[in-house]
């Protein structure tokens, strides 16, 4: 080794590792970098869902009044979430009521979705949909959700009569929670148990949505 | 088990999980091989608990490569075997180019590799992943960095 070597062997040695740290950035690109892995995910989801080993598979549909989301079971629909109801929040409760295996699906809820745009658009009146009760308790609170599907497009009645209806006249308070906690909004129009007077009431997807849905039916 | 939705699983893994498999099989393969780490972390998902995700779903990856070698009797990715067609890579990019030489690493570098770069796992991780230990990761890693660079330098002459 001479003398000039040395510093030399010290900037080769220093340009092996720059040209290292080169070869990690070109491996690695930038986090976030585009790729195709989201076509491919979906087509996963798509199968899962389709499959059943995806036990929940939900979607999203834009409507004069919002997103809103829906969820199905290989039973049927089993919940819908209202505008005001993050999705973030949907997903989570039904990962954590029915099972964590869930996917986004739309092309599994095409017919839910279909059939939901019609109504917001004003044009269908009733549903055409498998439902699964799942996320209903059972007893009292399915009675009046059960008495409630029953209702026609376009009619109403009060938690007095929603609550006879479901074989107890006395226990309106009960028939407004049972409401409250309604998975299936919609579907199951609890948006058609009022109120008696001028003001409708509360809603599960906001008191103004409750008056456009209404509107919407022609009843108020 | 974990009630976390699989659903944000599936997002937070999916590039690194692909990223990987193409490096392990080829771009044509790596799509069978997507669907089937996915299929088998959903069907698998409760024993995830405990473990970590990426690390966890990125043994799966390595397993269904493995099979799939095993399937094809190849080698992963014969040298040379075209890339799908990308534009010249802008630097924010994975560079197609230098992960076809990974492709022509020895197994465990290839390996170690794909899983620190592609899949961004620590070297504990990986060590779990490929069953090893942490020291020996690191070392794969090294000189698959290594023998990459003298490639390049080869070629640049």
């Amino acid at each position: 080794m001479t003398k000039n070597d040395a510093p030399r062997d010290a900037g080769a040695k220093k340009g092996a590792a720059a040209d290292e740290r080169e070869i990690e950035v070109r491996l690695r690109g930038s986090a976030g970098a585009s790729d195709d892995s989201d076509e491919l995910a979906r087509r996963f989801a798509e199968i899962a869902a389709a499959s059943g080993d995806a036990e929940v598979a939900f979607a999203t549909l834009d409507t004069p009044v919002g997103t809103t989301s829906v969820a199905a079971t290989s039973r049927g629909i089993v919940s819908v979430g209202l505008p005001n109801h993050a999705l973030d929040d949907f997903v989570e409760r039904l990962a954590s009521d029915i099972s964590p295996r869930i996917v986004e699906a739309p092309g599994r809820l095409d017919d839910a979705r279909r059939e939901l745009s019609e109504f917001f658009e004003g044009e269908r009146r009733n549903f055409d949909l498998d439902l699964d009760w799942a996320l209903v308790p059972g007893g009292f609170y399915r009675k009046v959700l059960n008495a409630t599907a029953r209702l026609p497009y376009g009619s109403t009645k009060t938690y007095g009569e929603i609550a006879k209806s479901a074989g107890n006249p006395r226990a309106h308070r009960a028939a407004g929670t049972a409401l409250g906690v309604n998975p299936l909004p919609i579907v199951v129009p609890c948006h058609r148990i009022v109120r008696a007077g001028p003001d409708p009431g509360n809603y599960g997807g906001g008191p103004e949505l409750k008056r456009w849905l209404l509107g919407l039916e022609g009843s108020l | 088990m974990s009630r976390r939705p699989f659903h944000l699983f599936l997002d937070e893994h999916r590039t690194p999980v692909l990223a990987y498999l193409r490096a392990m099989v080829g771009p044509s393969d790596a799509d069978d091989c997507f669907q089937e780490t996915f299929m088998a972390a959903l069907r698998n998902y409760e024993t995830l608990d405990g473990h970590s995700p990426r690390a966890w779903v990125m043994t799966i990856a390595r397993n269904k490569a493995i099979d799939h070698h095993r399937a094809t009797g190849r080698r992963p990715v014969p040298k040379g075997e075209e890339l799908p067609d990308v534009p010249a890579p802008k630097t924010s990019e994975p560079d197609p180019e230098l992960w076809a030489e990974v492709a022509g690493l020895p197994d465990r570098q290839r390996e170690a590799v794909g899983l620190r770069f592609a899949a961004d796992l620590r070297y504990r991780e990986i060590a779990a992943a490929m069953d090893t230990s942490e020291e020996a990761a690191r070392r794969s890693v090294h000189e698959g960095l290594k023998k990459l660079r003298e490639r390049i330098t080869k070629e640049e002459r």
